[in-house]
């Protein structure tokens, strides 16, 4: 039995993103209402309604990396925003102690500084 | 042929662990390389350890570039500048009580026959040769209270859900581990996840689940990855399924992935989550041990509680019990974070002081300046101020003081920081991560962050503290769950203990 959100994460891992006619049919494999599908959809953090940039950076900003510097990291980091690279962020990658963490495009980094991240961006990108 | 262990915990390979167990695999062809969980000596990641007639010699950090020099000192004596000695005569490894991490980062965590060789399974063979009453009593008798951060007896829930009659039981684990400063869940699912399943298939043994359920957040790719290969393992193995170890009693696990919402870690919102729906929290009661997942009864628990017991069933409740202080039995995974100079997990029974965590484990902070504040528990803890870490780590003892354990996640900050700041942040992450069922919760925290930001600028502050006291009030006792009910423990710590912070002189600090 699948559920509305897992139908959804499903979507989303082929696609990329929950494109507009996929909500639809969610509906109907899980017996809700359109209403219901999109109030999922439009609840969880991860669950985006566009395809993703190339690459995805999310800096912490929980507390433990507050108090090594992800507020100015997060400034850092945010100067290599780009067509193609999308800073965003997240509370808690579970790095608490080798922190400042960062991900991009699922990679974690510990300890991370705004040259790391360049060079993590780079070697993500296709 | 030697042996060399290399972790491929997350937080070791945030830290270059898997170049450099690539470039020792290239170097020394003839090793044999195993790549483990992590000790949790988490500042000396990634921490090679070498197996050697003494014992497990342990080198760390170790860098790539460190990588040439140590090959050489492998196929030498061991001697190197980033030797740490035998690594289980580490005084900061050896003086804890690894109860529940007995296992974690010592070998293969996907190896069934290390895992069994270990002890691993001793917990269910016990279990199964005894009647679900005999098991709750023994997980009562033993003390153990759940690891969430409520701290209820786990033996007293799993009894409720045991009594109440359902065609259908489940057991759910509790790995949305979202509060900052905690990664002990992380951990356990990377480096044992067999004992996590060993523990959920004697709860369901116990009261009568078949079903038990895994909500992890996404945010542990790594985790899921290594809890779904122990599943099919197990699975292999005859310890989950239709007929677990011949006995004809009935288990399964599954995986469901969390979507990025701290609030799912709330249990009535997770289960609204396994449900598929939006992750919203229930009124309580009923509680979810009388109707919780689909309306049924439902054990809820966190995976450190789980994983604690397969221990308790083995070895006895007595011998866990025998641990800790008042009523906080056994041990508890503490895990240092932040500034902190060494970082890591730190199993120890109840009591502990925070001073001695932070201080003595946690060697004061990375920074090398004073510490200028911890919050214990999480975004909704409090912060402690330095003059007020004597505190035992004990649940009652905290609470005495407006603290709380928690999850046992200790976040240290030096003395730099800006608590009106973290006071601003907290009602900022309550209003990106409220559900959004409760008024005060879901208004009261955006309506803090603007109160708070009033104080910062200086604008009658007195009035606008009056106004941030009341509606700290508002969110306690007019909030469903503790995402709204406890916002106010990091706002108002900050407020009492810091009054300089926001503008305010000593004397003016309210009760």
């Amino acid at each position: 039995m699948t559920t509305i959100l897992a139908s959804l994460q499903a979507v989303q891992a082929e696609h990329g993103y929950v494109p507009d006619d996929a909500i639809a049919r969610v509906a109907e494999a899980c017996n809700a209402s359109r209403a219901d599908v999109y109030g999922v959809l439009t609840f969880y953090r991860d669950l985006r309604t566009t395809p993703p940039p190339a690459v995805t950076v999310r800096v912490c900003q929980g507390e433990a990396c507050q108090a090594v510097g992800a507020r100015a990291l997060m400034r850092q980091a945010s100067d290599l925003s780009s067509d193609h690279v999308a800073i965003d962020h997240v509370y808690c990658l579970g790095n608490c102690a080798l922190g400042p963490a960062c991900e991009v495009n699922g990679r974690l980094l510990g300890r991370a500084t705004g040259a790391s991240i360049a060079e993590a961006i780079q070697e993500a990108r296709p | 042929m030697t042996t060399i262990y290399v972790p491929r915990d997350s937080a070791a390979q945030s830290v270059g662990a898997d170049a450099v167990a690539a470039h020792l695999a290239e170097l020394l062809p003839s090793a044999r390389i195993v790549r483990t969980g992590s000790r949790g000596m988490l500042w000396r990641e990634p921490l090679v350890e070498v197996d050697s007639p003494r014992g497990r010699v342990g080198f760390g950090p170790v860098t790539v570039d460190a990588v040439p020099s140590l090959a050489q000192a492998i196929a030498d004596d061991l001697t190197h500048p980033l030797g740490i000695g035998l690594v289980e005569e580490d005084p900061w490894l050896a003086e804890q009580t690894r109860w529940t991490f007995a296992r974690v980062g010592v070998d293969d965590p996907l190896d069934p026959d290390a895992f069994e060789a270990a002890g691993g399974l001793q917990g269910l063979r016990a279990a199964l040769g005894q009647s679900p009453d005999e098991v709750v009593a023994a997980v009562t008798e033993s003390g153990l209270r759940g690891r969430g951060g409520a701290g209820f007896p786990a033996g007293i829930k799993w009894q409720t859900v045991a009594a109440t009659p359902a065609d259908q039981r489940y057991v759910c684990v509790n790995a949305d581990e979202g509060d900052s400063g905690t990664y002990a869940d992380r951990i356990l699912l990377e480096g044992d996840p067999l004992t996590l399943l060993e523990g959920m298939a004697i709860a369901g043994h116990a009261t009568g689940a078949t079903v038990g359920i895994v909500y992890v957040r996404s945010e542990y790719p790594a985790a899921i990855a290594t809890l779904d290969a122990a599943i099919r393992i197990a699975r292999d193995r005859g310890w989950l399924g239709p007929d677990i170890l011949g006995t004809g009693t009935t288990f399964d696990v599954s995986v469901v992935v969390g979507a990025g919402s701290y609030v799912c870690g709330e249990e009535t919102a997770m289960l609204e989550s396994i449900e598929g729906h939006r992750g919203q929290v229930r009124a309580k009661p009923p509680l979810p041990a009388v109707e919780g997942l689909y309306g049924r009864p439902t054990v809820i628990n966190n995976v450190l509680t789980i994983a604690a017991v397969p221990g308790i069933v083995a070895r006895g409740p007595a011998e866990y019990a025998a641990l800790g202080t008042g009523r906080s039995r056994g041990t508890q995974a503490f895990q240092l974070a932040g500034n902190v100079a060494r970082g890591g997990l730190v199993e120890v029974p109840f009591g502990m002081t925070l001073r001695e965590l932070v201080e003595g484990y946690g060697a004061g902070t990375r920074s090398g300046r004073p510490v200028g504040a911890v919050q214990v528990g999480g975004p909704l803890g409090s912060y402690l101020r330095p003059d007020e870490l004597d505190v035992p780590t004990d649940y009652e003892e905290m609470a005495a003081i407006g603290a709380m354990l928690g999850h046992g996640g200790i976040v240290v900050f030096d003395d730099a920081v800006d608590m009106a700041e973290q006071a601003r942040f907290a009602m900022e992450f309550c209003a990106e991560e409220s559900c959004g069922k409760c008024t005060p919760c879901r208004i009261g925290s955006v309506r803090g962050v603007e109160v708070i930001d009033r104080i910062r600028l200086g604008e009658a502050v007195e009035e606008q503290v009056a106004v941030l006291t009341d509606l700290c009030e508002v969110m306690r006792d007019g909030s469903l769950c503790a995402m709204g009910g406890l916002t106010p423990q990091p706002v108002l710590s900050a407020l009492r203990g810091w009054p300089a912070h926001f503008g305010r002189q000593p004397q003016e600090v309210d009760g």
